[in-house]
């Protein structure tokens, strides 16, 4: 599965290790859930970057003490249907100030590359190698967006009142 | 959901694999060698459960033809003739059974 | 009206290359069914028994002379020469090619229009009353807060694979004309004590299976908190909602199995987290959204002209169609005219092409260009002056939608039921077909006064029969249909779900099913001007449900 940043296709730096394997030294590595909650303060003292995979049934809430010593967190979509991780992903952008590596995992298609990124995912295990080919054209389609998220753009409404005059001038039907 | 290709297969008379068609969501029946027709005459027919399996499992596979597949009652007439096997597939055959609004203008 | 600037243009060709792009890929079989499905399905395009249907969005029931000629459009290019209008304010085209409908999305696209959220677990289009901004008794024009709302909720990032669909409506009166307290979210306009405008917001309404009217979780809320409450409610239900079993996973569920309580903590610890943010309301955004609403320049006019009154003298059915499709309007010398969808022996709701272009024409003529579909399924001229009323009507009864029988027996609310949905179980249209030739005596039907008869061809209570006076719900028994009666639901602010006469009658005897009902309620009524509804609640089920079921 094609690990997408940067709108590029790239190496996963991070080995997900198994809950009964040892974490090897100097690696970055992605751990469970299970695994970090059981003795956190030890696996964010790891001596390489270390992710947590967090399962979209519990509250991100119970993460935030950790973020700090987090390079990385990936969300999931069991199905592209179930959209909980948006909401998770925003609360650790926008409520939890998570600045490290923010990735979609399990079933992501090219329809919600646009969401995901917007709601605040910078990372991206594409399902399938077309979509993760095409990942930067298809980011490059949408230029109006309504609503204000972390991601930086201005939404519609704030365009509007910034380019007021002229904008109302040129009123289509 | 299930999907039709776990669900056991029960077949209590003759039966059809019905489905619309991709492009323009038209009724259409399977046939014996694959193909699908808007013509429920041509349908191939099976009348147990191993054979309606086969059908609707090639059917579920050809999702770029057709659309929803699903096992249909049919009756089979004295001559042979195939007739909707119940009120949904007369309808879905026939159209709907009241008279669509005329438009002059059309 | 709303007028679309180039955002919103823009938004939604970008959206129209992006399905289009899709329908390619599905063609080609790069997109499966299973992936494709969703992405059809938020653009409103259904696969029901005999072709695709296409939904279109009509925010808030309001149309633009333009607009509905496009829709007539739509209707000969693209389909059979007609479209149904239905209990969201939204409009349906049942016969529309997968292949042509890129093009199709790429004509509505240019007068504004679009089908994007009319379908899939996302917020769809949110309603209000059909007379909005004209209405007498309207604290101020809610469609300026459903707009706002409306942009806010369009392909939201976060909010587009929700647990299951989500419906929102918007009131401004007291007296509830758009189903409020049915839907998963209503937000009511109303004054405080200190006579500052807020929300009664109330959630957790809705219909299908398991029926339930809406909660109130917060009395007052300001208008600044409007987006950001809205926002709360929806992270409680993205991140708590059933995902397990799709007939339990709408917000009506969750509220109930969290209580009500419980639910509203959730929303107002998440909302107190966000409502000094991003999402505060403040006077720029509600003027500029209010700034792309136009109003008509009215013109100073008398009520009730001595013309009028001499053209109803002079005409029995001209008269008889002022009594009933005529309402109040809050401007002296204008009139809110009703155009009913439910000629006798018609499918309820539909409209012709040439209906439609001709509709456009009179909106132009006598309304500003502007036209309403109210969740009853009929039409609204909203702004026709008191001294055109004549004319219209004239013009009116000509293309066949000036039957007086609005809010009566035979103005019946019917879903598409098994002539066309592949949800239903029994067929609706034929039924109210018969319903109204059994009532096409108008001064009967006038002698019953208001009788809401509402019918769903399946549980998903597409037709509200819940809330209807009269519920007629299909189902099927033996491969036969058959259909369950209820009494006594109510739709407005007194809502209330209708209670079971007995067993399912057959397809044949449903029709005979309402006389009886209609004889009992004659021979009950305390006086002539006591509603039917009214009877109902007074005496109860039984002696209906003695005069249905003494034969059967």
């Amino acid at each position: 599965m094609p690990l997408v940043k940067g709108g590029q296709i790239v190496e996963d730096s991070f080995v997900r290790v198994a809950d009964d394997d040892a974490i090897p030294p100097g690696v970055p590595v992605i751990v469970s859930a299970k695994r970090l909650l059981a003795d956190p303060a030890a696996i964010v003292a790891h001596d390489a970057p270390v992710g947590v995979i967090w399962p979209n049934d519990r509250r991100v809430a119970e993460l935030e003490p950790w973020l700090p010593g987090l390079a990385m967190v990936g969300l999931v979509f069991p199905t592209f249907r179930d959209g909980r991780a948006y909401t998770q992903a925003r609360l650790l952008r926008e409520r939890f100030g998570f600045r490290g590596e923010l990735r979609a995992t399990g079933q992501v298609l090219r329809d919600q590359f646009v969401f995901l990124a917007r709601a605040g995912f910078d990372a991206f295990e594409v399902k399938k190698p077309e979509d993760a080919r095409v990942f930067a054209s298809v980011m490059g389609r949408y230029s109006v967006f309504y609503q204000p998220t972390a991601d930086g753009r201005v939404p519609a409404l704030r365009r509007r009142l910034r380019e007021a005059p002229a904008a109302r001038a040129r009123e289509a039907v | 959901m299930t999907s039709p290709l776990q669900q056991k297969v029960k077949v209590n008379g003759p039966v059809v694999v019905t489905a619309n068609r991709v492009g323009d969501g038209a009724v259409v029946y399977r046939r014996a060698d694959g193909a699908w027709t808007t013509d429920l005459a041509e349908a191939r027919v099976a009348t147990d459960a191993t054979t309606a399996g086969a059908l609707i499992a090639a059917a579920v596979a050809d999702d770029l033809r057709a659309v929803g597949p699903y096992i249909a009652p049919v009756q089979v007439a004295r001559d042979g003739a195939l007739e909707p096997g119940n009120l949904r597939e007369i309808i879905r055959r026939l159209g709907p059974s009241i008279a669509l609004p005329q438009s002059a203008g059309n | 009206m709303y007028r679309y600037d180039d955002f919103d243009k823009i938004l939604v060709d970008e959206r129209v290359a992006e399905f289009r792009d899709q329908v390619a890929r599905r063609l080609s079989g790069e997109l499966t069914e299973d992936e494709f499905k969703q992405l059809r399905l938020m653009n409103g395009v259904y696969l029901q028994l005999h072709a695709y249907m296409l939904r279109i969005a009509i925010p808030y029931g309001t149309l633009s002379s333009a607009q509905l000629r496009m829709l007539a459009q739509v209707a000969r290019r693209y389909d059979r020469g007609y479209g149904h209008f239905t209990t969201r304010q939204n409009i349906q085209f049942n016969w529309i090619k997968l292949s042509e409908l890129p093009d199709a999305m790429a004509d509505l696209a240019s007068v504004g229009m679009h089908g994007m959220q009319t379908s899939g677990n996302c917020v769809r289009n949110i309603t209000t009353d059909q007379w909005a901004g004209v209405a007498p008794d309207e604290i101020e024009d809610p469609r300026i807060w459903a707009e706002l709302i409306r942009q806010h909720v369009t392909l939201h990032p976060e909010f587009s694979f929700m647990p299951r669909k989500f419906k929102i409506a918007v009131g401004a009166s007291r007296h509830d004309r758009a189903a409020l307290r049915v839907h998963d979210l209503a937000l009511r306009l109303h004054h405080n004590p200190h006579g500052e405008v807020g929300f009664e917001v109330m959630v957790g309404g809705g219909l299908g299976r398991t029926p339930f009217i809406a909660k109130t979780i917060k009395p007052f809320l300001l208008k600044r908190d409007v987006l950001s409450y809205v926002e709360a409610i929806l992270r409680v239900y993205n991140s708590f909602g059933r995902r397990d079993n799709i007939y339990k996973a709408r917000i009506k569920i969750l509220v109930h199995e969290l209580g009500v309580e419980a639910f509203s903590k959730e929303v107002e610890a998440e909302w107190r987290a966000i409502k000094d943010g991003a999402l505060a309301v403040d006077d720029a955004a509600i003027a500029d959204i209010a700034g792309r609403f136009s109003y008509p320049r009215y013109e100073r006019l008398d009520d009730t002209p001595r013309a009028l009154e001499a053209a109803r003298d002079a005409d029995r059915r001209f008269d008889a169609w002022m009594d009933n499709s005529v309402a109040n309007h809050k401007e002296p010398g204008y009139a809110i005219v009703t155009l009913s969808l439910k000629p006798e022996g018609g499918p309820p709701g539909d409209a012709t092409a040439a209906q439609m272009d001709a509709i456009a024409d009179l909106a132009d003529r006598y309304s500003f260009g502007e036209i309403r579909v109210g969740h009853e399924q009929n039409l609204v001229l909203p702004h026709v002056a008191q001294r055109d009323l004549p004319a219209l009507f004239r013009a009116l009864d000509s293309i066949g939608v000036a039957t007086p029988n609005v809010g009566l027996v035979s103005d019946i609310i019917a879903c598409p039921g098994l002539d066309y949905c592949s949800l239903a179980n029994a067929r609706a249209i034929p039924v109210a077909q018969e319903i109204t030739r059994r009532f096409g005596n108008l001064d009967l039907a006038r002698g019953l006064g208001r009788l809401h008869i509402n019918i769903s061809g399946c549980i998903n209570a597409c037709g509200h029969h819940h809330v209807g006076h009269i519920g007629i719900l299909g189902v099927e028994k033996n491969g036969e249909e058959f259909y369950q009666i209820t009494l006594g639901g109510k739709a407005d602010e007194d809502a209330k779900l209708g209670g079971l006469i007995g067993p399912a009658v057959p397809y044949e005897e449903v029709a005979d099913v309402v006389e009886d009902v209609v004889a009992a309620y004659l021979e009950l009524r305390a006086r002539p001007d006591e509603l039917f509804i009214d009877t109902v609640q007074r005496t109860g089920l039984e002696p209906f449900k003695e005069r249905v079921y003494a034969t059967r």
